[in-house]
């Protein structure tokens, strides 16, 4: 019979569960009542009383790791706090939100449980056994694959499962004592840039994906970067839009091409970049070619503006394309925003 | 004060992104349609961990770069001939199968065998580099692994940045959800580090350090150490290219007013 265990931890204010943490609880719940398995939640925080109060619905056991020690995402106290969760709840299966600081110890815990480990998990299924379903060669191959050997840590991609919401209650926690080696790192903050000159935001419900084109000579033979630049971050304001972008603009950067300054490798999408989930994607003077298409395979509603009516990419991953100049449409689309906002 | 580090790079070779993917199922399991024959480069976020490794190198002299690489000598001999032309290194090659489909517990066992018999390999020195994700598996886990075996308690991942200090300390940037890194610094090495793109553009080609890199390259090629990766109890129940194909409404008739009014309508739409 599997034990189900749920390891979860807390955002930055260092008492509520993150909502990936969350999406992962309710991929346990599902996977438990499937397997008729006991499930087990693990939390790491400072404090996990308010975490546990959360989880007090569940109707699982509630083991929790705290102290200071734990306050800091880092990979030596992270690993022992895991580890210890995953001893003792005795697990066999293993769910944790694939989040920076989980994704940056998983795999040494299930190494030093003797488990094994697969990640960005989109689906959780199988009849006769558990099977999980993940992407291979960056959204390219899509496989469902199972193993037998125990414990079988899988690591879920965020916004692939619901939220779990329930009544905060009192909540009965076991607390697990963890004795941490030498500590030889400490986190000493975030760079994070100002708040309005944040161009990703992950919860935003569109993704606006600028290529190239946006810094090549347009059709007076001149190069519009500033313009460019302009239109790009007007929309992100006015559509509340996070930014992602294509490799070849942002390696710009390094190329003493004209660029645009905002724009970093972490907006990079695609073949070497994210793979952001948001409702609806808006892609702008880019070729559309499959490195970059990849980045938004997890975009439900997707329509671009091309001057290319015969891009082969486009075609059929796009819902809907607009053959036209985008600086031209983009402008129109910001005046429109603005006047609908002052309204 | 320069430290002395000892930098080992570990980085796979993946089919070129323009490349068309066909997955397939032979005896050995999935693989891809014609592997052997697809043009192969390395791994991009690994490249981008050996570029720092060579910037790393130069600022602190006695430092070295070793890269650990596990491919068909073939293919690996293939690659190398243009990596081996951005910057300096010692390759440990391991022969191995290719693709993304083998048990990434199976490949670190090895790169760790490998890693453990380099001859002057101070591991009490040891930066032990990569891409935080591979362009094949995109698991982001060999390279914990690999630490592990290793013994290797500090790690990080998606790195963007390393300032190694005066006193063997170093900074790290990580990359974290939001757009945001985090900063860390750690007490001096040994360390895993996972990279994203980093802060380096792609060297140019230096046929001068492609022929240096060479004079070890080949001969490390033909005492590259074989390696069998056990599938570890890992079962592919089906590996399939995405079906979903939309039907493409191509809009060509329309003014910019008139698409830019749809698409606010779009955009406002639940």
């Amino acid at each position: 019979m599997e034990n189900l265990l749920v390891l979860t931890h807390v955002d930055e204010t260092g008492s509520a569960l993150t909502k990936a943490s969350l999406e992962a609880v309710t991929a346990g719940r599902e996977l438990a009542a499937r397997l008729g398995a006991p499930l087990t939640i693990g939390i790491v925080a400072a404090d996990a009383a308010a975490a546990a109060g959360v989880l007090a619905s569940t109707g699982a056991r509630l083991l929790a790791v705290s102290g200071e020690a734990f306050a800091q995402p880092r990979y030596t106290s992270d690993a022992a706090a895991c580890e210890a969760l995953c001893r003792a709840a005795a697990a066999t299966i293993v769910l944790a939100p694939g989040s920076s600081r989980f994704a940056r110890v998983a795999a040494g815990v299930a190494h030093r449980l003797g488990g094994f480990i697969d990640t960005h998990i989109t689906a959780v299924g199988g009849t006769e056994a558990v099977e999980a379903t993940r992407w291979f060669y960056r959204q390219r191959v899509e496989a469902v694959l199972s193993r037998d050997a125990r414990p079988w840590f899988l690591l879920l991609d965020a916004g692939t499962h619901a939220a779990f919401s329930g009544e905060p209650a009192a909540a009965s926690v076991e607390q697990i004592a963890v004795e941490l080696p030498p500590l030889r790192t400490i986190v000493t903050g975030i760079h994070a840039p100002k708040q309005d000159a944040q161009t990703i935001r992950p919860d935003a419900k569109i993704l606006l994906v600028a290529g190239a084109g946006w810094t090549k000579k347009q059709a007076d033979g001149q190069i519009h970067a500033e313009e460019a630049g302009a239109l790009i971050l007007g929309f992100l304001r006015a559509a509340s839009a996070s930014l992602g972008s294509s490799k070849s603009l942002v390696d710009q950067r390094g190329e003493d091409q004209p660029v645009l300054p905002f724009l970093t490798h972490l907006n990079q999408i695609g073949q070497t970049g994210a793979t952001p989930r948001h409702a609806k994607g808006l892609s702008t003077c880019c070729h559309g070619e499959e490195p970059h298409v990849v980045g938004w395979r997890f975009i439900a509603d997707r329509r671009a503006i091309s001057l290319d009516p015969n891009c082969g990419w486009t075609r059929g991953k796009a819902d809907v394309v607009y053959i036209a100049d985008a600086f031209q449409v983009m402008a129109k689309v910001n005046a429109l925003l603005s006047a609908g906002a002052a309204k | 004060m320069a430290n002395v580090v000892h930098i080992l790079v570990c980085a796979g070779i993946v089919p070129d992104p323009l490349q068309t993917l066909e997955p397939i199922t032979g005896p050995n399991g999935p693989g891809l349609k014609n592997e052997m024959v697809l043009p192969a480069v390395l791994d991009p976020w690994a490249a981008s961990a050996l570029y720092e490794a060579a910037s790393l190198a130069a600022k602190n002299p006695g430092s070295k770069v070793w890269l650990v690489s596990l491919g068909p000598k073939a293919k690996l001999q293939q690659v190398m001939m243009t990596v081996a032309q951005k910057v300096g290194f010692e390759l440990v090659p391991i022969d191995g199968p290719i693709g993304g489909f083998p048990d990434a517990h199976s490949t670190a066992a090895a790169l760790a065998d490998a890693i453990n018999a380099i001859p002057g390999l101070d591991k009490a020195k040891l930066l032990l580099f990569g891409g935080w994700e591979s362009a094949t598996r995109g698991a982001g886990v060999t390279l914990q692994l690999t630490g592990e075996l290793l013994g290797i308690t500090d790690q990080f991942q998606g790195v963007d940045q390393i300032d190694l200090r005066d006193d063997g300390s170093y900074e790290v940037l990580e990359r974290v959800e939001g757009g945001k890194h985090q900063v860390s610094v750690c007490a001096g090495t040994p360390a895993v580090l996972g990279w994203a793109t980093g802060n380096l553009a792609e060297p140019r080609n230096n046929p001068q350090v492609g022929m240096a890199n060479m004079r070890t390259i080949m001969p490390a090629l033909q005492k590259a150490k074989p390696a069998t990766l056990a599938a570890n109890g890992l079962r592919y129940v089906s590996v399939a290219l995405p079906k979903q194909q939309r039907t493409t409404r191509v809009v060509k008739d329309l003014t910019p007013d008139q698409i830019a009014a749809e698409l606010v309508e779009w955009i406002g739409a639940e």
